[in-house]
């Protein structure tokens, strides 16, 4: 990776405690370029008005540029525009598929079939699911290692089970589960198979038609793009299926006072007014991971991870949870050091500038899985280097020399 | 590297009455929203003064400190006076504590207000048997 990409991110340039800032959190969250705050900022300035209703000019410029952003977005991840639907972010995506499912294909006596590894975004809106419908929630266990358990899930699939969601890259294991293989599976079963691919789409090459899932969502803060964008990719048939979860403006065709036609997709699922700049903002990030090269972006990713990783599991205090191979893991490690809590690695490296992230990262049944309630997690993206993982080892040292 | 104040860690690495509390008249637990750690604070009131008090828990280096410090500072004292107990006391009794982590070293004072709650009302809390 070009080490020159760092100086297209203004915050990195800042200081943390008169350090300077490693930022190691980016799985929480990326930091953004100079092109996205740019953009965003230009259409603020330039064209902004109204989406989808204006007849004037400047509002069928806003709509373009909307529209564009939404092709760009589905140009990356291998689908057609009308495939996108733009969400709030990962979790409205989630809520979303879960909403429309359960409406339209979960039964009383049927079984949603989720993971154990699961964010809570991919976890609660099943449970919700389940408990409107009167539908049983399962879920598939994850081994020692830290993998999907994969005949434990084959065994928890039947033909009641209409529903298969489950996390692409683990944010805390940093697993990749595979997809394809699970979905081919899920598929033989008559189930419909949601991916929660927040920590995936941001770091590898993802096309929605190889993975073979029927509905995909991620967020746009976490590749480098603004905050309040995201995306629903959904099967055209399937979202054609799918009820809206928010109603009003935008996503009708007639309103009489006591009913109304949904639009088609994806405007039926864009009620109110959207976020246009950070969807406009999130075509720019687009465009600038498409200039690196997901590949690039994903080799830079692992490179990182093997730095970290063989360097972590080298120490006996360090206990490193999921997979030790780095060709086989999103771009993130999360470990514990012997006796001491992760928000106290956590606030020490903070003296020392470096930002990572100390709790259960939203996953506590799966931090309930190996008997621990938080472990410290480091990840990485595009504008970290060698030099930046190797300053937070020695830190990670200094923290167990004051604390052991 | 500059870590904790010093009165953190030495609380840290020896917790002052650590345990619990068989005759507690007052006991109460608290969660950290944040990392979901737990601390029960039990006191034992006898003639409007706190004879004993003794915590339990699972968590970071700030919070068992600021717990194990906090039965320090009331044990002998008249309930009256640990009621007037504010954060700043205790953040200040603490050495000053970084504004990320106040949760964390307010927790145990939270519990312990409940816990003395409890035994104003002789109703005592029932917090889960795991802590
Ligand atoms: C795997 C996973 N799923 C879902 C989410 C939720 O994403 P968001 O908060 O952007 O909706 C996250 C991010 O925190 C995540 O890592």
């Amino acid at each position: 990776m070009d080490a020159r990409i760092r100086n297209d991110f203004p915050i990195l340039d800042r200081t943390v405690h008169g350090k300077p800032l490693v930022y190691l959190d980016s799985a929480a969250t990326s930091m953004k370029p100079r092109a996205v705050i740019e953009a965003e900022a230009d259409f603020y300035r330039e064209s902004y008005a109204n989406v989808r209703r204006g007849v004037y000019a400047l509002a069928a410029e806003a709509n373009e540029r909307y529209e564009e952003a939404r092709a760009k977005v589905a140009s990356f991840i291998g689908a057609q525009p009308g495939e996108v639907v733009f969400t709030r972010g990962t979790t409205e995506a989630l809520n979303l598929a879960a909403w429309g499912l359960g409406e339209t294909v979960v039964e009383p006596g049927d079984e949603i079939l989720v993971t154990e590894m699961e964010h809570h975004a991919n976890l609660l809106p099943w449970q919700e699911t389940a408990r409107r419908r009167g539908a049983r929630l399962a879920a598939a266990v994850v081994t020692p290692s830290g993998e999907l358990d994969l005949d434990d899930l084959r065994a928890k699939l039947s033909r009641r089970t209409k529903v298969v969601a489950l996390v692409h890259v683990s944010n805390v294991l940093g697993t990749v589960n595979p997809v394809a293989e699970i979905a081919a599976e899920a598929h033989r079963v008559g189930a419909i198979v949601v991916l929660d691919a927040a920590q995936s789409v941001p770091h590898m090459p993802v096309d929605v038609r190889e993975l073979g899932a029927d509905l995909v969502a991620f967020s746009g803060h976490k590749m480098l793009g603004p905050t309040g964008i995201g995306a629903l990719w959904g099967r055209a048939d399937l979202l054609a299926e799918l009820p809206p979860l928010l109603t009003g403006g935008e996503m009708v065709r007639e309103v009489w006072l006591n009913w109304a036609t949904w639009d088609e997709p994806p405007a039926r699922f864009e009620g109110g007014t959207p976020p246009i700049a950070q969807a406009i903002g999130l075509g720019a990030a687009v465009d600038y991971l498409t200039r690196i090269g997901m590949e690039a972006v994903r080799r830079h990713g692992e490179e990182l991870t093997a730095l970290a990783l063989g360097e972590l599991l080298a120490r006996p205090h360090v206990t490193v949870y999921g997979p030790h191979d780095p060709g086989v893991r999103g771009a993130l490690v999360a470990f514990s050091l012997a006796g001491i809590h992760p928000h106290d690695v956590a606030t020490l490296l903070d003296q020392e500038g470096i930002a990572i992230r100390g709790g259960h990262h939203c996953a506590q049944p799966l931090h309930r899985r190996f008997g621990i309630p938080a472990t410290c997690r480091a990840s990485f993206y595009v504008y970290n280097t060698p030099e930046e993982v190797k300053r937070f080892l020695s830190a990670l040292d200094r923290v167990w020399e004051a604390l052991r | 590297m500059t870590g904790y104040e010093e009165i953190i860690l030495d609380h840290w690495r020896h917790p002052r009455n650590k345990g619990r509390l068989p005759d507690a008249t007052g006991s109460a637990v608290e969660a950290n929203p944040l990392c979901g750690d737990i601390v029960r604070m039990e006191v034992k009131v006898a003639d409007g003064v706190v004879a004993a008090a003794r915590f339990t828990g699972e968590g970071c280096a700030i919070s068992l400190a600021s717990a194990s410090l906090l039965t320090e500072l009331i044990t002998g004292k008249p309930v009256a006076e640990v009621e007037k107990l504010t954060d700043e006391d205790l953040l200040s009794a603490l050495g000053g504590v970084v504004k990320t982590r106040l949760s964390c070293a307010l927790l145990p004072l939270g519990a312990l207000r409940r816990a003395l709650a409890a035994e104003d009302s002789s109703r005592r809390t029932l917090p889960p048997s795991e802590v």
